[in-house]
């Protein structure tokens, strides 16, 4: 398949997350919409990496496996970064009884 | 040697200390023998460092380095040749005698005041005596500003009055404005020859270092310090204001002393001022000009001591004349008869005003004369010694000026006659309306009329002596070959610039005309103001050309529209324009920029996490639309 396609799809999934962090209110669907635009990387990295290493495999053994390496430390962080965002938004919630974004404009309780 | 200066100098400055801080404690009669002790023991110093001088002990004694930085050392350090070492005689010789009147022309005042006012004296002293003493001009620059405060001190000293105050402040303003100059001259001397001591800047090995043109700035910045000081052209106006001050101020510093510093300062850098002809041709026409005009105003003045400050500033710019002439030593020889006969005068003003009470109008006195023998007699003396009757001082200084001036040039010998003669008219013209004639005071002034106390009287007898001898140490050549004894004392200290300038030998029968024209001149001037106020002096107002002398030319009005009310309305038009809307406008203008730009800036930080997203997302598009289409 050509790369374009992974192109666009990933293209589509980061609008996605990104019109959904924009518009949604949701605190929890916020959260779910920025997991999506870095899946949305994730998928562009992948691609890539299997670009690199379909055209560099004859001289280079491990060509593109940088990008996939990349793939890892993303998950890695984003694990850790939703244990952390879940987190806050239940002890949000348990402070203000809602998840509404527009209710955090104050900065403390 | 090195001790005696030392003491000379600080001598009047533990006076200072013991009258200035101890005003309270002790007696106004232990304030006056402080005050007149200290100097009369740096008078005694001064003769033993002079008679030193004669027998050749002239040296420069480093005290301390003053300043000492990278490149530039100036050390504090005192010069004594025949130069400082006469005018050190002047200072603290009429010093002296003036601090002992003082102690009885000032009795009246009250114990606090007394005592600040011998501190004040006692600090002038000490300031002229640095500024004849210095080795380099910096020195002489603290000497100079010096007594250029004690001036102001003193001329405000009754301060309650605004007209004196604002006489003080006039006569400060103007000298500074002569300093300004003055420290011009002195930057850029230290910048182009590294050094400020005379004995290093005024060699021809040093001088050379400057062009021409930068000798004649240097030179001509330094005469205008010396007009500011000695009340020349333009700077003259000050003087008359400052007879504000008690009259034994006027005597010391605005006749005899800080008034000749400027001609003390053109003596002592003469190897310079001989190199540029131009400069000294500046200095002869403007001493002149202002002899000449001065003695005008002085015609139709009606205050005593207005009159004796014109005839200081006219017989000032004689010795300017004399400087601008190249014969220096005429110069300093009238500044030391002129020490003497115009200390004396104003001494005698200060006698007359005491003995009525303060009254200064010469049209409400006459015929005192009866009542105040002394002091009649000695303002006499005065009177003929400035006048330049034969053998009195005046008369052999005068005749020097007079004889240089032809030689160098018998235009500017005319006018200077003519000036003489109108010296004659108006000290006449002085001395008759005071003392002789009938009293046109009250009759209750009258009644007090007495003769001075001793204090006063004896200042006067020993000033009247040295008015009638003190021309004897420069008898011309004329009337006796190698009797100038000022000419030979003095003669090493120009001798460098004695080659410079042109010779001028003025046969012997040339120069018998010229005395015999001088002294009949001043015959004519005595016997013309004698016949004409001796029995009925003018009381009437001046009228037409009279008006405009008495008015002092309109000098100061003239002042006060070109120089005083233009400078006034620039300052408030900074104060009310400039300040208010262009400096308060930028001050204000900033703090309403930061408000405006912070109200402005406000919605960025809503807390709305939407908008910081908003935001963000906005602001990688800016950037990638940058990275793809305007970067390549």
């Amino acid at each position: 398949m050509p790369i374009n396609y992974y192109i666009v799809l990933a293209l589509c999934l980061f609008t996605i997350g990104v019109v959904g962090v924009l518009t949604r209110r949701n605190a929890i669907v916020v959260f779910m919409s920025v997991e999506l635009m870095l899946n949305s990387v994730n998928l562009l990295l992948v691609a890539f990496s299997k670009m690199h290493h379909a055209a560099k495999a004859a001289t280079m053994a491990s060509a593109g496996a940088d990008g996939q390496i990349f793939v890892f430390f993303v998950m890695a962080v984003a694990a850790a970064e939703v244990s952390v965002g879940l987190a806050i938004i239940v002890m949000l919630y348990r402070n203000i009884h809602t998840v509404d974004i527009n209710f955090l404009n104050r900065l403390k309780h | 040697m090195k001790l005696y200066l030392l003491f000379i100098v600080l001598l009047p400055f533990l006076g200072v200390l013991i009258n200035g801080l101890l005003r309270n404690q002790l007696s106004k009669g232990l304030i006056g023998r402080i005050g007149s002790g200290v100097v009369i023991g740096s008078f005694i110093l001064s003769i033993l460092a002079f008679m030193e001088v004669r027998a050749g002990g002239s040296g420069v004694y480093k005290y301390f380095d003053f300043v000492n930085i990278g490149n530039l050392k100036i050390p504090f350090a005192f010069q004594i040749d025949q130069l400082s070492a006469l005018f050190l005689l002047i200072v603290t010789g009429v010093g002296a005698v003036i601090h002992v009147y003082s102690t009885a022309y000032m009795h009246d005042e009250n114990q606090d005041h007394f005592g600040r006012y011998f501190s004040y004296l006692n600090l002038f002293i000490f300031s002229m005596l640095m500024l004849v003493l210095a080795d380099n001009l910096l020195v002489m620059y603290i000497g100079w500003e010096g007594v250029g405060i004690c001036s102001y001190l003193l001329i405000g000293y009754w301060f309650k009055n605004t007209e004196f105050n604002k006489a003080a402040s006039k006569a400060f303003i103007m000298n500074r404005i002569g300093d300004f100059a003055f420290l011009i001259a002195i930057f850029i001397i230290g910048g182009k020859i590294g050094s400020l001591s005379f004995s290093e800047i005024m060699t021809p090995a040093a001088l050379a270092k400057l062009s021409y043109g930068e000798i004649s700035a240097v030179a001509l910045l330094l005469f205008f310090g010396a007009t500011g000081k000695s009340a020349q052209i333009p700077l003259y106006t000050w003087l008359p204001d400052a007879m504000a001050g008690p009259t034994p101020v006027s005597a010391l510093i605005h006749a005899a002393t800080m008034v000749t510093a400027g001609v003390y300062m053109v003596a002592r850098m003469n190897l310079m001022y001989s190199m540029v002809p131009e400069v000294l041709n500046v200095v002869a026409v403007v001493g002149l000009a202002t002899a000449l005009l001065a003695a005008t105003i002085a015609l139709k003045q009606n205050d005593i001591k207005k009159v004796l400050a014109y005839s200081t500033v006219s017989q000032l710019g004689f010795m300017f004349l004399a400087l601008g002439s190249g014969a220096y030593i005429a110069a300093v020889f009238h500044v030391m008869t002129h020490a003497f006969f115009k200390a004396l005068l104003f001494l005698g003003s200060g006698s007359v005003i005491h003995g009525l009470g303060g009254e200064q109008d010469i049209r409400k006195m006459g015929g005192l004369g009866k009542y105040m023998k002394t002091t009649d007699i000695t303002f006499l003396i005065g009177c003929l010694a400035i006048a330049g009757f034969p053998l009195f001082s005046g008369f052999f200084s005068k005749d020097e000026i007079l004889a240089a001036a032809w030689a160098h040039s018998p235009i500017l010998w005319g006018i200077a006659l003519f000036t003489a003669l109108l010296t004659a008219i108006y000290m006449f013209r002085l001395y008759a309306t005071t003392f002789k004639g009938r009293f046109r005071g009250t009759t209750e002034q009258e009644s007090h009329l007495h003769e001075s106390p001793k204090a006063i009287t004896i200042p006067l007898i020993i000033l009247a002596i040295l008015s009638v001898i003190g021309g004897f140490v420069g008898i011309p050549a004329i009337m006796a070959e190698g009797a100038h004894g000022l000419q030979n004392f003095l003669s090493p200290v120009f001798a460098g610039s004695a080659p410079l300038l042109p010779a001028h030998e003025v046969s012997h029968s040339t120069e018998w005309i010229l005395m015999g024209a001088a002294t009949l001149v001043a015959l004519i001037g005595i016997f013309y103001a004698w016949g004409k106020y001796a029995k009925n002096p003018d009381l009437e107002d001046a009228r037409g050309f009279g008006k405009v002398l008495e008015n002092k030319w309109y000098m100061d009005e003239l002042y006060d529209t070109v120089v005083v009310t233009p400078y006034k309305k620039f300052g408030s038009f900074l104060k009310d324009v400039f300040d208010a809307k262009v400096v308060d406008g930028i001050v204000n203008g900033v703090g309403r920029l930061v408000k405006y730009g912070g109200r402005q800036m406000r919605w960025i930080q809503s807390g709305q996490i939407g908008s910081y997203v908003l935001l963000m997302v906005l602001s990688m598009l800016v950037i990638f639309v940058v990275q793809f289409f305007i970067r390549k």
